[in-house]
């Protein structure tokens, strides 16, 4: 059986410079497109490397290699993280990323896999990436393959309905090969979550559902990577939530649980601010 | 009740939905590739038959349209060929969303079968019965659109369907269909049927209303006027060439489909008509409202979809053909 981590003896530091490089990269490119949504792409930031420098099997030079890892970003509007992480790890060029949002650029506003193929799945509409992973995760199981797939969403998308129909078929059907993972900012475009249409108790929700739930903060390395570990590895017949507590606008003191930064570009002294301040930032 | 005088009848087989699910059961020994899912219909829609045979490659997703479409995606994208099934109005309604944006924006080779469309299925009312499903399926860009005759019509066309590698929907029917052709007739997606060889006008119809057409057909040629039916059993891709054909040699059409006039068959063959060679044209079709309980035949009728309106249609877009063409 092959297996490939990208970066198995990585170490927490060199994660931490990555997920730098990748909240500069994001706010340059948002920045460089007037628009994009950097709030909920700087949460997601730490799950996304943990992902996929340590904890997925997959391998960026062989991207359709039918025993990789799946990854599906359900909440497509968090994709300037996703493209960086692509770039970081060797899937894209990193000269790419200035083509963020542009037309004809294969990093489209929201996932599309028809301009960047190497994607698992087109995203955008919330609520629809949790089925996907299903279908491939059920896929998986009736060819007996080992890889395992993970679907991020967002808190505020638990609102959607089509969740909780694919929340009680996967426990239902035995997918302990699938996970997801909530990146819990608590905020949604219009205000707090918990404000607009409360979601909590978010973990009691999916035990009930009979997943496994980890709850952890999304951005501690320490949390991060035991709870990714135990769900690729699931021994029990259940499939794993991790609800990963997150700070929406993480790293950029003006952008952090503001809801304004939803869904706005930051102009360009506010890039550079923001910039100024992640290069200066201790990790 | 509209009435016409002709003798002519065709004998009654079963229904496309049946159809559906012995051809699903014999894909599933062609091709290990092939899964099916359905949302608690499975008895209905006769996917239930891949089921008997093939539990293993089965899935029953529950009352969840939404999630069943989704995962039909994620199957498709790992190396399946999914067939997801419900009631047409169930399946295109409340999977739309999914349709769209996991299936056809992504490419997916993920197939879909709507049971129970139009308004023959009787007793059930308006809340079961699909009357736009053609329409919503042609407007998901990249999706081959197919609503067949009767079972050879439907047999055949889900072995196409699991040839065409790309995202299609297929309607099918709850009531027995008549029989059209036998198992020697070829069916090719957007390569229409062509019954007769007149030259007055030409019928062009789908699913059940194509028994009506060859009905109306031989009304007609009592009266001296002789019709042309084309079996338009794929509504997009459009048989142009057909209809271009068809339109050049009769000069007047007649559609007629058991769906709102909006957005299905007529629509689609109307541009193909303009654009190529316009003719005047009548539409038979369900006109902008919802029926009711009745039996099928019942509702048939009252809704304007049997024979004897094919028949009035004709005669109407008859005398609207310019005199010297």
């Amino acid at each position: 059986m092959t297996t490939t981590t990208v970066s198995p003896s990585i170490s927490i530091e060199q994660m931490k410079e990555i997920a730098r490089n990748m909240r500069i990269d994001i706010i340059k490119m948002i920045g460089a497109a007037g628009s994009g949504h950097p709030g909920g792409s700087l949460s997601e930031v730490e799950l996304m490397v943990a992902l996929y420098f340590k904890v997925m099997r997959h391998d960026p030079k062989r991207p359709k290699w039918d025993g990789r890892d799946r990854f599906i970003l359900s909440k497509g509007h968090g994709c300037a993280t996703l493209y960086s992480v692509l770039a970081e790890t060797g899937y894209i060029d990193h000269a790419l990323l200035p083509t963020f949002r542009k037309l004809g650029s294969p990093l489209q506003g929201h996932p599309d896999k028809r301009f960047l193929p190497i994607l698992e799945a087109s995203t955008g509409s919330l609520g629809q990436g949790l089925s996907i992973g299903i279908g491939i995760a059920l896929a998986g199981k009736l060819n007996k393959a080992d890889f395992h797939t993970f679907v991020m969403t967002g808190d505020g998308e638990i609102q959607e309905g089509q969740n909780w129909e694919a929340a009680m078929f996967a426990p239902y059907h035995k997918l302990n090969n699938l996970t997801l993972i909530i990146d819990n900012n608590k905020q949604q475009l219009d205000d707090f979550t918990a404000k607009i249409l409360d979601i909590n108790p978010l973990g009691d929700k999916f035990r009930a559902f009979n997943w496994n739930v980890i709850e952890i903060d999304g951005h501690d390395y320490n949390q991060i990577i035991p709870a990714l570990e135990q769900a690729r590895n699931n021994s029990t017949d259940h499939p794993t939530c991790i609800v990963a507590n997150t700070i929406k606008g993480k790293g950029v003191s003006f952008m952090e649980r503001q809801v304004k930064w939803h869904g706005v570009a930051p102009k360009p002294d506010e890039v550079a601010a923001a910039v100024k301040e992640l290069e200066a930032a201790k990790i | 009740m509209a009435t016409i005088t002709t003798t002519f009848q065709l004998k009654m087989g079963m229904a496309t939905r049946e159809a559906y699910g012995q051809a699903l059961a014999e894909l599933g020994a062609k091709n290990p590739n092939v899964v099916a899912l359905d949302a608690d219909l499975a008895k209905s829609t006769f996917s239930a038959k891949f089921q008997e045979k093939f539990p293993d490659r089965f899935f029953t997703v529950g009352i969840a349209e939404a999630n069943m479409v989704g995962i039909a995606g994620g199957l498709a994208m790992t190396g399946k060929i999914p067939f997801a099934s419900s009631f047409a109005v169930f399946l295109m309604d409340k999977g739309y969303d999914q349709l769209r944006v996991a299936v056809a924006y992504t490419g997916a080779n993920a197939k879909f079968v709507g049971s129970h469309s139009g308004i023959s299925i009787g007793e059930d009312g308006p809340s079961q019965q699909s009357v736009e499903d053609l329409a919503l399926a042609c407007g998901l860009a990249g999706f081959v659109v197919l609503c067949p005759s009767d079972e050879f019509c439907a047999r055949a066309l889900v072995h196409r369907m699991a040839e065409h590698v790309g995202p299609v929907f297929m309607r099918t029917g709850r009531a027995k269909a008549p029989i059209i052709y036998n198992e020697n007739d070829d069916f090719q997606i957007g390569q229409a049927k062509i019954h007769g060889k007149g030259s007055d006008v030409a019928i062009i119809a789908t699913g059940f209303e194509v028994g009506y057409a060859l009905q109306a057909q031989a009304q007609l040629e009592q009266e001296g006027i002789h019709a042309r039916v084309l079996d338009m059993h794929t509504i997009k891709p459009i048989d142009e060439e057909a209809i271009e054909i068809a339109a050049t040699e009769c000069g007047a059409i007649v559609c007629a489909e058991e769906h709102l006039l909006d957005g299905g068959l007529g629509s689609q063959v109307a541009r193909a008509v303009g654009k190529t060679r316009p003719v005047p044209m009548e539409f038979v079709g369900i006109q902008n409202t919802y029926a009711e309980s009745g039996t099928p035949e019942q509702l048939m009728d009252k809704y304007g979809l049997t024979a004897p309106y094919i028949v009035q249609a004709v005669r109407k877009v008859f005398r609207r053909k310019p005199a010297v063409r």
